[in-house]
This record gives structure tokens, sequence and C-alpha cells, in this order.
């Protein structure tokens, strides 16, 4: 089941990629889609399969496939690693992927690549399965660079556009800054650890946890350096604060692929790799530190640069940035479960939100701009509703998904009882505001007021066709009802009503009936070991029970149950500050479109400075890579005017006017010649006369006397005189 | 004794084919015919070697650690020195290489070249006899002739089927390389004199004393850094790649850089192992400068040859920071990336060649766009870009990691500097693919070429399988580089490596103890 689930993306690329010609664009749309689906339906088994019998040996069921790397003692090998996060992983991939393949049929069907365009998407959807399946590091790494590479051709995909090729490039080396601490962080880890093995490092990571690692004299703590290493890793892919210039102008990718690639699966792979690493996150305090905090500058920075920008697509894109600073600083206080809650959900209706964005765009004739828009709710009315439902979820209004778990990770941040807790949390909090208000402002200027785009344009405003509609459905139940679906399972305590030994002795019980069941065929048992089950449904609905091995905490570090108890302010307040974000767009936007206009001249430096980004692109242009450029050249010159300078031509220039000064000598008078012939002659005989030394005769092994250079030399410089 | 002697049959086979082919001759005005016969003749003659070639490999017995194939006659026997051939799992891939790529040249110049081809043929034959005999000769002498002989039909290759200003190039080939040889040939006879013997394995068993060891490692340094190149001797690489012929840069690239390298692994590592850890952090400094230094100047280079031939500096610091990292990763991820880099770089420069034959300039913004006009050469070229980026799951990943890997257990510093190599081999490889394959076509002519032939196919196609299979199953060569390279780091073991890494491990090797002979 978990090959179909990873390796059927994998062949419909292989077939499309070598075949395409032959079957055409329908095949390859059909073999690809088919494919995925396959594979969603093969990891929706996988998920039941896990979570209802999970007591599986080291916590993961592991498939072998062939060794990868031997040497010495670094083993690495191909394998998949099934367990519970792994699942919700692949299941996220998997369906977001499903949904994303069928809207780009419909999106991209004046294109005249098509074919490429699936097989790429079908190479995405591979390398993010090896991403999440991984069993050790180097594996996860060939899913991180390979999802890597296919978000590099996809962003590229429109090769002629100079501003795509631009962005395809950035994103990939701005990622590469990223990969180079990872791939450090994988050493550091085999330094440490002698393996990369996922199952041994995590067995491992407490008998280590005191271990240090000398560097240029000093002593760090390794697992400290480990966790910050893999977080700089994090960081690029996920596009936190520093290494976030990549995600907006990733944009000129076709919407698909923002909706898939960027903004529910590959940049939510930093978020993952820190939650499979919390075994050793848990023993690196000053790490998971760091991440709070980075995590909360993002979240508060990205929303401040979304509010001022009319790009529909980077509004939106600024809005994944945030909302990754949110499950970030879920990870740095312990709250893994809740940013792989908040990960699921986002994956919905962040997707939900760009399809429908791409949708809009395809209705305005590919215009982008915001201020082109407005007042055209009524032609589209059916991605209206889907914009709403994604808004809706993303300001985290209650019953939509967003609701639970955006409020499950600040309540997480506030219980963590740390300065940089509360950082995250008022961050978060204003960060909410923000996301409201920006969410609103696009909803209000994309279809409201008087219309601003050309007449031609307007009149040519459609909804799509149902190819399209129909994910946007299925993203749209998933934005609706995974949080409270799933708010038991991936968040809820199992301590707030049962003490904790009590409800884990009554979770073991059940399991083991639950596998007696399986393996004995007696009708009694069978009975009886339903009856405890549906006893304990209560408490097996909970996080203890649904991770089991697969997140590690601390009992000290639980903050989601600590959230549990969380004051009813703490609770409540960011559904309010949402609220009131939606309320003060409505305002602005709205009832006074001209407020925005005095807002933004009241607050002229900060306005610049929001809508610059906070201008770090054109501080790392400055300093990185005009620099580069600078060196480069700095160095090619070197090579040509100092090196070759002193070398080949210095020695070829040297002997040229050498011969030159030695042929002056050929005068062609018999008398110099016989003059020189003289002084030479009277030279040899007179050194034999007074300084005859036996030693002048070269002994047989002064060749090779190399050990007495300056024996050898006084030899020669006294026989030339 | 083997039978049949194969290693003796893959160099001499060349030869004669090589004075077969200088037999062929017609009538006059049947100039056509001859020539045809000829790339016939040597093709035929370099896919036989393969065979040979490939027949070694099968034959190839992974579990023994020692030379294999061995043949030993005297040859000249009042000095001693013999005609001793073997292979082991090292040298065993860098013949696999010369026989492989051979026949890729002699098809990658079947329509480019047009002048004297019945000479260019016998000297790649030749070459292919010489690249061969350098790598599994087991004797130093027999090592120096071929070593030094490749030079010749390279030399030629550069001098008179090569580019503009192909003579200055081939100059400054020949001055650096002989300098270094002139070297290697002092440090050679040094140890003869001493050990009183030429032959390899004896040496190895039999390491001078430590400071005679630094003046020999000094020697053989020169030579084999000229040949990598390392910086700074790295200069000629860019002039004799950018005025070779296509074929001429492939097998230089694919080939005789690897020659320094091996040559590491084969002298200075096993036979000089307190020099080599005295020596050590120089090289990986050295090597550690190769790699951003030649890595920028790649990134602002306007010629593509020139790019690439940098890019090539800087992917053999990644071998040299392996090799003098003493770990088996370390070494084992230096042959690997010396296998992989002589695949990827052969398979970069055809891809120059291809478009050169077109367009006849390697002037990277007179293309553009032909990702429209030549879809598989832009497959092609894309898969090859990434496997030179380091991608997992192509040959370049295996190799870099594995020998950053070694680098970091010897002196982290380092491999963090030379980790920021995977950032910039990413930004002149992406800048060249895009600017070259990417973006509106610009020029006229370079939007009308046509997209690759059969023979272009055929020669490519290879490369793709080879690149691939190499980055997914790297323990096909793994398996049989180990035995050989955990010999040499067995000499290393109880030398260098701290007793408890995770405490000592900044990495500098303490070498004050053996040098107290050598300062006067």
């Amino acid at each position: 089941m978990e090959l179909l689930a990873v390796f059927s993306p994998l062949f419909a690329f292989l077939i499309a990629i070598l075949f395409g010609k032959q079957i055409g664009d329908k095949g390859v749309q059909f073999i690809t889609c088919a494919a995925v689906i396959i594979a969603a339906f093969a990891s929706v088994v996988l998920f039941f399969n896990v979570i209802l019998t999970p007591n599986m040996v080291d916590g993961a069921y592991v498939t072998v496939l062939t060794s990868w790397i031997s040497s010495g003692g670094f083993d690495v090998e191909w394998a998949l690693r099934i367990d519970q996060l792994s699942v919700v992983m692949m299941c996220v991939v998997n369906i977001v992927s499903a949904c994303v393949h069928i809207y780009s049929v419909g999106y991209m069907s004046h294109d005249p690549h098509k074919a490429r365009f699936m097989a790429y998407l079908s190479l995405f959807t591979f390398a993010m399965l090896m991403l999440v399946t991984a069993n050790n590091l180097l594996q996860l790494f060939f899913g991180w660079e390979g999802v890597g590479v296919a978000s590099y051709l996809l962003i590229g995909f429109w090769n002629h556009k100079h501003s795509a090729n631009a962005a395809a490039q950035k994103a990939f080396i701005v990622n590469r800054v990223g990969d180079f601490g990872l791939a450090l962080g994988i050493m550091a880890v085999f330094f440490v650890f002698g393996t990369i093995d996922f199952t041994q490092i995590f067995s491992n990571a407490e008998q280590y946890s005191q271990k240090t690692i000398n560097f240029l004299g000093y002593e760090y703590h390794a697992l400290t350096v480990i966790c910050l290493l893999l977080f700089v890793g994090a960081v690029g892919k996920s596009a936190q604060l520093g290494l976030h210039t990549w995600l907006p102008d990733a944009m000129e990718g076709p919407t698909p692929v923002s909706a898939l690639i960027h903004a529910a699966t590959m940049v939510t792979a930093g978020v993952f790799l820190v939650a499979r690493f919390s075994p050793l996150f848990e023993y690196a305090p000053t790490a998971s530190m760091v991440v709070t905090v980075f995590g909360a500058t993002t979240a508060f920075v990205a929303a401040t640069i979304g509010m001022t920008q009319f790009d529909i697509k980077r509004v939106i894109a600024y809005s994944t940035m945030s909302q990754l600073g949110y499950m970030f600083f879920a990870l740095g206080v312990s709250a893994y479960s809740a940013a792989i809650f908040h990960l699921m959900t986002h994956a919905f209706f962040k997707a939900l939100l760009f399809l429908g964005a791409g949708s809009v765009i395809h209705a305005m004739s590919d215009e982008q701009d915001m201020r082109n828009m407005g007042g055209i709710w009524k032609k589209i009315p059916f991605t209206y509703a889907m914009m709403w439902i994604g808004s809706l979820a993303l300001a985290g209004v209650w019953p939509f998904a967003g609701y639970f778990s955006k409020d499950i990770v600040l309540e997480a941040a506030w219980a963590d009882h740390s300065w940089f807790g509360s950082y995250a949390y008022w961050m978060g909090i204003a960060a909410a505001l923000m996301t409201a208000f920006y969410s609103w402002r696009l909803i209000i200027m994309t279809f409201h007021g008087k219309p601003r785009a050309s007449e031609d344009v307007i009149s040519h405003v459609h909804e799509s066709p149902s190819i399209m509609i129909m994910p946007l459905v299925v993203l749209s139940l998933g934005a609706i009802f995974s949080g409270s679906l799933f708010y038991g399972g991936f968040v809820g305590s199992s301590s707030v009503d049962h003490g904790v030994d009590h409800a884990k002795a009554i979770v073991d019980a059940g399991v083991k009936h639950g596998n007696i069941n399986i393996d004995d065929n007696i009708d009694i048992s069978e009975k009886s070991g339903i009856h405890k089950r549906e006893e304990t449904m209560v408490n097996l609905w909970s996080k203890e029970y649904f991770w089991h091995e697969a997140i590690y905490v601390l009992p000290e570090n639980d903050t989601v149950d600590a959230a549990h108890s969380a004051p009813f302010w703490v609770k409540k307040l960011p559904l309010a500050v949402g609220l009131l974000g939606i309320f003060l767009a409505y305002i602005v936007y709205m009832v006074k479109p001209g407020t925005s206009l005095i807002i933004v001249s009241v607050f002229k430096p900060l306005h610049i400075l929001f809508f610059n980004k906070w201008f770090f692109d054109s501080i790392y242009n400055y300093i990185f890579v005009r620099n580069s450029f600078t060196l480069g050249h700095a160095f090619s010159r070197s090579d040509k005017n100092l090196i070759d300078k002193i070398g080949p031509d210095g020695i070829a220039g040297f002997s040229e006017r050498f011969s030159g000064n030695l042929s002056k000598f050929q005068t062609g008078y018999v008398y110099q010649y016989a003059l020189v012939m003289i002084i030479a002659l009277i030279s040899i005989v007179s050194w034999f006369v007074f300084k005859a030394d036996p030693s002048f005769y070269m002994p047989d092994d002064m060749l090779l006397d190399v050990e007495l250079p300056s024996h050898v030399n006084s030899n020669i410089g006294g026989g030339s005189l | 004794m083997n039978f049949p002697p194969v290693l003796s049959i893959m160099i001499f086979l060349p030869l004669i084919c090589a004075i077969m082919v200088a037999m062929v001759r017609g009538e006059k005005g049947d100039e056509a015919i001859v020539e045809k016969n000829v790339k016939h003749l040597s093709l035929f003659s370099s896919l036989f070697v393969l065979a040979f070639g490939i027949f070694t490999y099968q034959n190839y017995d992974a579990t023994i650690t020692d030379f294999q194939f061995v043949e030993n006659y005297e040859w000249l026997a009042s000095l001693g020195i013999n005609y001793h051939l073997g292979i082991d799992g090292i040298s065993l891939y860098f013949v696999m290489l010369s026989v492989f790529l051979t026949p890729i040249c002699i098809l990658a110049s079947w329509t480019s070249v047009k002048k004297r081809v019945k000479e260019y043929m016998i000297a790649f034959l030749v070459l292919e006899s010489f690249m061969i005999g350098t790598f599994v000769a087991l004797d130093s002498i027999l090592f120096y002739v071929f070593f030094e002989a490749v030079l010749i039909p390279m030399f030629l290759i550069i001098g008179i089927w090569g580019g503009a200003r192909r003579v200055y190039a081939s100059y400054k080939f020949f001055l650096y390389t002989l300098f270094g040889s002139v070297l290697l040939l002092l440090g050679l006879l040094t140890l003869f004199s001493q050990v009183g013997t030429t032959d390899i394995p004896s040496l190895i068993a039999n390491p001078v004393d430590a400071g005679l060891q630094k003046w020999v490692w000094l020697a053989f340094f020169v030579s084999f850094a000229v040949k990598m190149p390392m910086w700074p001797v790295h200069t000629w690489l860019p002039d004799a790649h950018v005025e070779a012929p296509t074929a001429g840069s492939v097998v230089l690239a694919g080939v005789l850089l690897k020659m320094g390298g091996y040559g590491f692994l084969r002298f200075s590592l096993p036979m000089l192992p307190d020099a080599s850890i005295y020596f050590a952090p120089l090289v990986m400094w050295l090597s550690v400068i190769a790699i951003i230094y030649t890595s920028l100047v790649a990134l602002v280079q306007e010629d593509m040859k020139k790019l690439i031939a940098y890019s090539s500096v800087a992917h053999m610091g990644f071998v040299t920071l392996g090799i003098f990292s003493f770990t088996q990763q370390g070494l084992d991820g230096a042959v690997f990336q010396m296998i992989s880099h002589g695949v990827i770089s052969a398979a970069l420069f055809l891809c120059v060649g291809v478009v050169y034959n077109r367009l006849h300039t390697r002037d990277i913004s007179r293309y553009g766009g032909l990702v429209n006009n030549m879809p598989i050469y832009a497959t092609m070229f894309m898969i090859f870009m990434l496997a030179s980026v380091g991608l997992p799951g192509t040959s370049g990943f295996i190799g870099e990691f594995l020998s950053l890997l070694g680098a970091f257990q010897a002196n982290i510093l380092i491999a963090t500097f030379a980790t920021t190599g995977v950032i910039f081999g990413a930004a002149y490889m992406l800048l060249l693919y895009r600017r070259v394959v990417f973006g509106p076509q610009g020029n006229k002519d370079a939007a009308q070429m046509s997209d690759l032939d059969s023979i272009e196919k055929a020669i490519l196609a290879p490369l793709v399988i080879l690149v691939i299979y190499l980055g997914v199953f790297p323990n096909t060569v793994l398996e049989k580089v180990t035995p050989a390279t955990s010999q040499i780091v067995f000499v290393y073991q109880d030398r260098n490596v701290p007793d408890d890494m995770v405490e000592n491990s900044d990495g500098i090797i303490e070498v004050e103890t053996q040098d107290a002979s050598v300062s006067e």
C-alpha cells in the first residue's frame, strides 16, 4: 500500500516524460490525475491502518527497498517510514495534489505545454512523498532537493518570461542557502550519532543530550548545534524571515503551482522536519527558543507586508508566510502536534484560496492586480463563495478549520509561560488582526465596489468550468470541517477529564484487544473488543493515542495539554481580533473607500517600509549578489594578471628576454669569442689549481641528496664563478 | 599470471589499431572513402577495447582487496624496473572511464572534425592506450612513462585541432604539466634510491622516514596539483578547454584531470603517510579556496566552455578535500566524485559541443530560448546541469556529499566553508542554463538550430542513464571502491582520528612529532 501511495506519481511522471508524445496531452492528463488519485486513496487507507493499529516496532512500519549508500560506517537505505506523522503528511500531500492535478486540467487547457506541466506536478508529488516517508536524513534530503527542483521547474514554467526565469533561479538559490545548513546538519548528526537513521537517532537522543562539539576551540552543545543547522534548512524551505524572499517571487508560476507547492505542501516541509526531529529539539531548548522567535517575527512581518500588496497572489503568498510563522512558533514551544494540525487545516484553506484566486485570474483574463478588479462577485458567485470560506477559515472564525488550529497554536504559545512564548502569543494576536484585515481587503477589492477593469475584460468574466470547481468543493469541505473533525485526535488531551496514566492504561488495553481481535476469529473476544473500544472511544481520540511515538514531547514541555486550561480571554482573543480585523476592513474599504489613502499618508514611513517588503530584497542584492559578481570579476582578472603573470606567462616572458639577451653575445666577431674562451679557460684552470676539491665531481647520490640543498647549492655556486 | 592478460591487451590494442588506422590509404580522390574507413575502424577499435573493459569489470572480484589481473615481467632488469600491471577498486573505475569515454569522443568528432581525420583518430587511440597504462601500471617508472606520454597526444589534439589561440593554450598546458613532471621524476628517483625498488606495492609497504617524506611529498604534490588542477596552478585548464576541440575537452575533463587525484591516492597517501598528515591542512585550505574562488569566477564567465572548466576546478576541490580528510567517507567520496565528474563534465562539454557545431560560438549571450527549438537537448542539458549542481538522485550528489562528510569529520570549519560551494555551484550553473536554454529567442540564428540528431542522442543517452543510475545505486561503485580505499584509511586510522570524536573535533591535526630531522 505504501509503495502504491508513494510510487504511483513517479510512475505517472516517467510515463508522461518518456511516452508523452505517444499518448498525447489527454493521455498524460488522465494518467497523472489517475495516479495521484490512487495515491490519495492509498494514503487514506494507510492513515486508518496506522491510526487503528498504532503499536508498531520502534514506532513505525519501515519498508526497506534497497541499500543506497554504504561507505565505512555510513549506511543509508532507500526506505519508507510509515508512522502517524508521515501518514498525516501523505494524506495532506496526496489529497491536495489530486485536487490541484484535476484543477490544472481546466486551468492549463489553453497552454501548449500542458503535458509537461502535469508531468512536473507528478514529479513534485513524488519528491514530496519521498520527503515525508524518509527514514533517514539523506532520503529526506533527496525529497527536499527534489521538491526544490520541481518548484524551480514549475515557477519557471512559462520560460519565455524573463521574470519567471529570474524567480525560479532565485527560489533555487535561496533554498540552497537553507540546504547548506541542512547538509551541515546531516553531517553533524552523523558526526555525533554515527548514523543518520531516524530510528537510531531518536532512540539515542536522550543519551547524547549532554554531548558537545568543539568548534574553533569552543565547546558547543551538540544537539543545539544540530537543531539550529536543521532549522536553517527549514527557514529556507518554509520561507521564514531571512530566507523568505523567494516565496513572493515564486508567484510567477502558474496558480495551481502556488496552491500545491507554495501554500499547501512544499513550504511546510520545514515544519515537518522540525516536528520529525521533536526528540532532538526537546533536548535543545535554546534551539527551540530561536525557532519560536523566528516564527513569531515572521508571522508579524509577513502580515504587515500582506496588508500593503496589490497583487492578489502576493497577498496570499505573504499570508502563507505568516501562517508558516504560526506553525514555527508552535514548534518552538513544543506544541508539535498543534503545528501539524495547523499545517493540515492551512493546507486545505490556503490551497482553496489560491485556486479561488486562480479562478478569479482565469475569469479576469490573467489580471492579477487587485486595483484593476472589483465588482465581479455577481458574475462568479461560486468562486466568490469559495473565497469567503477560505478567508473565514484563514481568519479563524468559528466553526471553520482555522479557528481550531490557530487557537490551539496561540494558546500553546501562551501556555509556555516563557518570555518568547508570550512574545509569540502577542505577535500572533497582532498578526491575526492583520490577517483578517488583509483577507477582507482582498475580498472587497476583488469582488466589490465599482468594476475597475476595462469593458472588454469585464464582458469576458465567466465562472470556471466544472473540472475546476470540483476540486474547490473538496478543498472547501476540508477548510470547513477538518478543524472540528480532527481537533480531538491531533491536539485533544486525554488528561483533562481523566488522569494521564489512567487514560494510557485504557488505551493500551483497547489496543491489545483490538489486535487480538484481528488475529483470532473467536466471536466472543471480538465482541468484547468492540465493547472495550466503544467504551474508550472518547479517550482514544486524543493526541496521546493519535500520535503515539511519532511526536516526542517531554512531559514538562507539554504546552498543548497546558493550553486546554488557558484562561478564557486567551482562548477567545484570537477570534475577537479576527472579527475586529474583518470589521476594520469593511469600514476602510467598503463603507468609506477613501480611508485607506488617508491611513497610508498618515503612516507614510511605515507604509514605505511595509510596501517595500522591509527592504530585504534590496539589501540582499546590494550585499550578496552584487559582491559575488564583483568578486568573480576580480578573481577572474587575478587569474590573468596575477597568477599567469607570475606563472607560465612570466616564465615564458623571462626565458624570451633571457635568450634575447643571450643572443646578443653572438656578435659574429671572432676576437670577442676568443676573449671569452680565454677568460673561461683561465677561470677553469685556476679553479683546479687553487680550489681543487674532490666533491666537485658529483657523488653518486648527490642528485638524491635533497635533504641538504644548501650543500648542493654552495658547490654549484662556487663552480660557476 | 592471468590469462588472458586483459590489461596488456587494453593497453596495446588501441596502439595496434592506431597503426592499422595509419595504414589506411587510398588513391588520390578517395579521401572521402579513406576518411569514412578511418572513422569506422577507430570506432570499432574503441568499442572492442570497451568490450575488454566490460569483461574486466565483470570478472573483477570485489571481495579481494589486493591488486587483480596482475601481470609482472622483467623489463629493465639492470635497474630492477618491472613491467608490473594490476588494478584495484580505485583504478578499475578510471580504466572504465577511459574505455567508456573514448568511443564517445570518436563519435562526437564524427562530423565536427574536418581536417586531418586520420591523424586525429590516431591521436585519440594512442591517448586511450596511455591513459589506461597510467591507471594500471604498478611500477612507478612505468607509471611515469605513461603519465607523461599522455601529454603528447593531448598537446597535439589541442595544438592542431584547437581553436584560435590553440598554440598559446597548448604551450601553457605543456609548460605547467612539464614543470610538475620534472619534480615527480625527482621524487620517484628519491624513493628508488632509498627503498631500492620502483615497485608500487613494495614502496607502499616500506615507507621512508618522515623527514624525507616531506620533500618527496612536495615534489609529488606539485605534479598532481597541476594535473587536478588545484588553485593556484589551475589557469592552464580554462585555456586548454576553451581551445581544445569538443572531444579533447571531454577526455581532458573526463580522464586526464583524474590522474592527479589518482596520483594522490596511489602515491602520496599510501607511500608518504606522515607527510600527508603534515600537509593535509594546506591541501584542504587550498581546496576550499579553489571551491569558492573558481565558483565565483565561473559566475562571471561569458564563454560556456570556460565556465564549465572553472566549475571543474571547483568540483576537483571536493576531491582533494575528501582525499585529505583520511576518512572512509572522504576517500570514497573523492573517488566517486572523480568518476561522477568524469561523466558529468564530459556530458556538459558534449552539450556545449552540440550548440558550438551549429553556431560556431561559445559566447553565452549569442544563445537563448533553445528550449523552444531544441526540447530534447534542453531536457538532457537540464539533467546534466542538475547533476553538476549536485542534486540528490544524480551521481554528482553522492561524491560531493561523501567528500564533505569526510571533511566534516576532519575539520568542521573547512567543511563549513566548502559547503558554501553548493550555493555558488547552483548559482553559476543555473545562470548558464537560464541564459542559454530559457528566455526569449533573442538571436535569429540560434532560434533556427535543429534539435539533437541521432548520433548526438546516441552519445548523450548513455551518459544520462549513467548519471541517474549512479545517483540512485551508487553502491555498485562503492562496493568495489571501499575495499581499496579502506586499505589506505587503515594506515591513517591510529594516526589522526581523535579517540572521542565529539570531544576533540576541531580537526587540527597534530604533526609536531616527527619533523625534528627535517629542518637542518
